[in-house]
């Protein structure tokens, strides 16, 4: 007689079959950490630079007092940084989105140039985490953080 | 928890949890939806837009927690055997669905005047149509199985299995870089001010109550029907 029960018996292999699968999963999940990834950030790119013409993603933060409108008047040029200190200067012609401000984040297609500008054919703007009303823009930092305490109380 | 394996005993429990849940579901998120798209203020940056967030969150979160759902039946049906976990799996999946696809529309809307594109295959996006087809495929396996009478086994088998997309569609904002924000509520802290969290949390909750109220009815009209079956199989032995 097995000292086993078979639903026990069930219950293990079932649980190792999950710890196999998730781990397979996880190693899956590392090797594309780069493939996967939507964009390059600043620092990866002035690190590891994609050749000139080749088509990439820049995303990061719109560095405030950056943003200029150059002479054609539909040209912009600005730059873009992470929390690395990396800078990389961009430039785009067109439309941009409602989101897209200084200080906000953003990603641009297109390529780099030979003079290390990147060149965008398109602005996508990204949101942070943050929801915030209108009337409670204009608070200072330290009210704010006040406001957010308040709000996460209860919730610990 | 195992006597509500019992299916008379678990029917009995059913016949009055299936209106409470789905009557306070319904008031709850009715009455969020009212409060988050016509009494909240609009957001600093996204203006009227914030409040697709109200039919989007709750969407995504049931389209995740329908199919852990699924994966934990299918985990005690495969382990203790009992048919009512089974039932309980192809129960939760066309609502978990519904609620996924719900989630991709919205979010698409959303994404148009925020980002400035319906799609992009970024790893959150793309992982969570992953869930769609998963869904789908279940449904087409759970039915074929229950159809040919063959071993609800497999499809059991394929929920556990599916289950590693949620954790990665959970991680996905965080592992890579992506277009789509990260989360904005975390264990304890919340990015959300109150004045945007408090009809979320409410409507999330009330959504979620109707999901459990719709699997429980759908639980029982499926138990109905191998009920009726096996009722017309056994007249049809004793024809003969």
């Amino acid at each position: 007689m097995s000292l086993i029960k078979p639903k026990h018996q069930r219950l293990v292999l079932v649980a190792l079959a999950l710890v196999a699968l998730v781990g397979a999963a996880l190693m899956a999940a590392w090797a594309l950490r780069n493939q996967a990834s939507y964009f390059y950030l600043p620092s990866q790119m002035v690190a590891d630079p994609p050749q000139p013409g080749q088509a990439v993603r820049l995303g990061g933060m719109v560095e405030t007092g950056s943003l200029r409108t150059l002479a054609d008047g539909v040209t912009i040029s600005f730059v873009v940084g992470d929390d690395k200190g990396a800078r990389v200067p961009v430039r785009y012609s067109g439309i941009t989105p409602d989101l897209f401000v200084e200080g906000s984040g953003v990603v641009a297609e297109g390529s780099l140039g030979a003079d290390g500008t990147f060149v965008a054919e398109s602005l996508l703007a990204k949101h942070d985490e943050n929801y915030v009303p209108r009337e409670l823009q204009e608070m200072d930092e330290h009210q704010a953080a006040k406001m957010a305490e308040e709000t996460t109380v209860g919730l610990e | 928890m195992h006597g509500y394996a019992n299916p008379t005993r678990f029917l009995s429990l059913a016949s009055w949890l299936t209106p409470l849940l789905l009557a306070s579901g319904a008031l709850l998120a009715a009455g969020a939806l009212y409060w988050g798209l016509f009494e909240v203020p609009p957001d600093r940056l996204m203006g009227e837009t914030v409040r697709i967030l109200y039919v989007h969150v709750p969407s995504v979160w049931l389209g995740m927690g329908g199919w852990t759902a699924i994966a934990l039946s299918s985990l005690a049906f495969l382990v203790w055997r009992h048919p009512l976990a089974a039932i309980a799996a192809r129960a939760s999946a066309l609502p978990g669905m519904v609620f996924t696809a719900t989630g991709l529309a919205t979010g698409s809307i959303w994404g148009r005047p925020t980002w400035g594109a319906w799609w992009v295959w970024d790893g959150r996006l793309t992982s969570m149509l992953v869930l769609l087809f998963l869904y789908a495929g279940y449904i087409a396996l759970a039915q074929a199985a229950a159809r040919d009478g063959a071993s609800s086994r497999i499809p059991a088998i394929f929920g556990l299995v599916g289950a590693v997309n949620i954790p990665i569609i959970n991680r996905s904002v965080v592992w890579w870089n992506s277009l789509h924000q990260p989360p904005s509520i975390t264990m304890g802290k919340s990015a959300i001010d109150a004045e945007f969290l408090v009809p979320l949390l409410v409507g999330t909750l009330g959504f979620s109550l109707l999901f459990g109220g719709v699997v429980l009815a759908r639980m029982r009209a499926l138990i109905a029907d191998y009920q009726a079956e096996a009722r017309l199989r056994r007249r049809a032995m004793e024809a003969h």
